[in-house]
């Protein structure tokens, strides 16, 4: 099966390991992402403005140009630029005069764009496409001794009409887990924000909100916490370090994207590269479980 | 000049001149009495001094060129740029990483771009100005490298980028991080460099140095080109 694929820029950067465990695992279920040409950033963050059509044209011009090349949707693997391409996609089509105007805009493209590429998250697709039956089928290495807390943050179930799943009680990223051998174990914060590009500005936002996730998920048996957000995965992992010099009941869990364990569970294996990209050693908590 | 060739109306500054049709800006500027003495270079199209923006007559649009190939038109309307006086941050390769964290601690209003296409627009040399950016934002330098390779610095591009990115800027860093540390290496110029650091030519350059015009056009006219 051929996915035509949105990568999005962090995952040829910070999130590469991602990516890489994605084509990877995909491989052993005979699927590939098969990268569209001449893409640009999402556009990072849906924009709330109801008139700044400058907003929108990121994510505005990789439909068109995917629609361009003959694609009529586009799988998706970072939350973020699902959220932002899946929303301006239908802020844009459902109004044919802001379509019109973008249209005109971008007269360089040399074609307008109509609005019909789909957007899907990757995880949709192994659900309703590749179904979890077939995966757990295929596993070669079952996670059966892993304790799992699927983290869904904001961008795959908020709003509620872009949501992946429910979006108050999400399950897919359990499911996934469960069909891979591992043990999901649900938390309260799960579906809470990370405290996302507060990061930078205001850290004790985020520093707060990933300590209060983290213990969550800890209070709850898990060993690891898995994701498919690298804003997410970012905050969470990286911010552990401070967090576990100022929090006295804190213990550092790694933090994992949701390919890699499909991976490892997959047959594909693991890559010391992956590792690097993370922030709390990864290895350790695997090589004790026998999975490395 | 040729006296019956067609003369036409092109706008300098507010004021109106003859000049003859078919000229470039620039011949056309100093056929009406300007004596140029910034914003032009070479006349050839390569070293990107005479960066201009024009307006064709009846159309709307501002448009960018190089006054020394861009041939004027009747009406048209014309003010050049000498010099863009655009953020150039000093940095030591040596300290850089060929990845997205050089620009994100010299460029880092790089990553404002929205796409909108608008330096893409401007580019006198056709260069997909705002796809490079995009690949230096995912950390891809050697396609940015590779997509801007023609520009020539005019300035037209961060003129007119509403996020006022500096886009040719971040292109010589991204051709520079690409040529030091990701570009295929050639044996032969580290060989090269080595036998001239050994000073194999030096006796032959002194040579040079102290020859007369004649002797080395002669030398030079007669010289044998291996083509190995």
């Amino acid at each position: 099966m051929n996915l035509p694929y949105y990568p999005g820029c962090t995952l040829k950067a910070n999130a590469s390991h991602f990516e890489d465990s994605a084509i990877k695992a995909l491989e052993k279920l005979n699927c590939q992402l098969q990268e569209m040409k001449d893409w640009v950033c999402c556009g990072t963050v849906f924009s709330l403005s109801n008139d700044d059509l400058m907003l929108q044209l990121s994510s505005i011009r990789n439909l068109l140009r995917a629609e361009k090349q003959g694609l009529n949707e586009l799988i998706v693997l970072c939350s973020m630029c699902y959220n932002t391409l899946k929303r301006s996609k239908d802020f844009i089509t459902d109004d044919k005069e802001k379509l019109e105007k973008v249209n005109n805009f971008m007269y360089m493209e040399e074609v307008d764009y109509k609005g019909t590429v789909d957007i899907y998250h990757l995880l949709t697709i192994l659900k309703d496409r590749i179904t979890f039956e077939t995966i757990q089928d295929k596993v070669k290495k079952p996670l059966n001794s892993l304790k799992l807390g699927a983290f869904y943050g904001c961008l795959l179930v908020r709003p509620k009409e872009y949501a992946i799943d429910d979006f108050e009680g999400p399950t897919i990223i359990e499911d996934l887990l469960s069909a891979l051998g591992a043990e999901s174990l649900d938390f309260a914060y799960k579906l809470e924000c990370c405290g996302a590009y507060q990061t930078l500005t205001q850290k004790d936002v985020s520093l707060k909100r990933s300590y209060e996730i983290i213990r969550s998920a800890s209070r709850a048996g898990c060993e690891a916490i898995v994701t498919s957000c690298p804003l997410c995965a970012y905050n969470l992992d990286f911010l552990q370090k401070e967090i576990d010099e100022e929090q006295v009941d804190f213990n550092k869990i790694p933090i994992f994207y949701f390919t890699e364990l499909m991976s490892i569970a997959l047959g594909a294996g693991w890559s010391s590269k992956w590792s690097e990209l993370h922030f709390v050693d990864p290895e350790q908590l695997l090589r004790d479980k026998h999975l490395l | 000049m040729d006296e019956k060739r067609k003369m036409i109306k092109v706008y300098m500054a507010g004021e109106h001149f003859d000049v003859p049709e078919g000229s470039t800006i620039i011949t056309a500027l100093e056929y009406a009495g300007f004596q140029l003495k910034r914003g032009v270079g070479c006349r050839e199209g390569y070293c990107g001094a005479c960066a201009t923006v024009y307006r064709e007559k009846g159309d709307y649009k501002l448009q960018g060129g190089l006054a020394c190939q861009t041939v004027v038109t009747d009406g048209m309307a014309i003010t050049m740029v000498p010099n863009v006086p655009a953020e150039k941050p000093i940095y030591n390769l040596d300290e850089l990483k060929p990845d997205v964290s050089s620009f994100i601690k010299l460029f880092p209003n790089v990553f404002r771009c929205v796409s909108c296409n608008t330096c893409t627009k401007a580019c006198p040399q056709e260069i997909e100005v705002m796809d490079y950016v995009q690949a230096i934002i995912r950390g891809d330098l050697a396609r940015a490298a590779d997509l801007s390779f023609d520009c020539i610095r005019c300035g037209l591009c961060a003129l007119r980028c509403p996020s006022e990115i500096v886009q040719y800027n971040n292109a010589m860093l991204a051709k520079r991080l690409y040529a030091k540390y990701l570009a295929p290496k050639s044996p032969e110029l580290e060989n090269r460099i080595s036998e001239i650091e050994k000073g194999k030519y030096d006796e032959e350059i002194k040579n040079l140095k102290t020859m007369s015009k004649e002797k080395i056009s002669e030398k030079y006219y007669s010289r044998e080109i291996k083509i190995s």
